[in-house]
């Protein structure tokens, strides 16, 4: 069981800004799949992960990164922050 | 070194005295204040969304990074989030060292960073609507120059 987190745009397409996730995805691009899978809110979120940024146990990472032993999972669009 | 986040205002000058306070050593002391900007006139306010806890731990190690390259005495990150209006200060960096070189550089870093590597969002509310606003490419090219 993993938390995925939301923010932003990706917080208001999917619709909640957090959610528990019980997922056997090795890497984060296949929990993105599942969760792309499960409705059309996610899918829409999700259609262009290169308009995205992930962070695993809030540190920036990468979409081919492993979730193994991972506990949070972010996504979020690039920040705009400053 | 000190790194706040927080939904209230911050009083510029009391900050900048308190971080300038009880130093024999520092010959410089920059300090960067970001203000909520409207370009149109229609900007009723700016919706500041953050990540809690990452969003200290991003920024902490932004000024980790900024301390091992530069000779710093101190760095200060304020930075808010929620509500602000137009004119409103969002956030302030402060760095003090020896020589101006240095904290001039290293406030310029923090502010570079911050921008695209700090987990914040905004959101323009305006009379026609509201709109997140997008990152830019030059906020990325930015730190292409601190690399290497």
């Amino acid at each position: 069981m993993i938390d995925v987190l939301y923010f932003a745009w990706v917080r208001e397409r999917i619709g909640l800004p957090k959610e528990k996730v019980e997922t056997s995805a090795a890497t984060v691009a296949d929990l993105v799949a599942e969760l792309s899978a499960r409705e059309e809110r996610y899918a829409l979120a999700f259609s262009d992960t290169s308009a995205l940024r992930v962070a695993l146990d809030q540190d920036l990472s990468d979409f081919d990164a492993p979730l193994a032993g991972v506990r949070e999972v972010a996504f979020f669009p690039p920040m705009t922050g400053g | 070194m000190r790194i706040v986040v927080q939904e209230p205002a911050f009083d510029i000058g009391a900050e900048t005295a308190a971080f300038a306070s009880g130093r024999h050593d520092m010959g410089a002391i920059v300090t960067f204040t970001g203000v909520v900007r409207d370009d149109t006139g229609t900007l009723d306010h700016l919706e500041i969304e953050h990540y809690p806890g990452m969003t200290e731990r991003a920024i902490t190690a932004i000024a980790d990074e900024a301390r091992t390259r530069w000779s710093l005495g101190d760095v200060l990150v304020i930075h808010r989030h929620g509500c602000l209006a137009p004119g409103a200060p969002i956030m302030m960096v402060a760095t003090c060292a020896p020589h101006r070189a240095d904290a001039f550089a290293a406030a310029e870093f923090l502010m570079d960073y911050l921008k695209s590597r700090a987990p914040f969002w905004k959101k323009e509310v305006t009379r026609d609507g509201a709109a997140w606003v997008a990152a830019k490419d030059a906020d990325e090219d930015a730190l292409t120059r601190w690399k290497g």
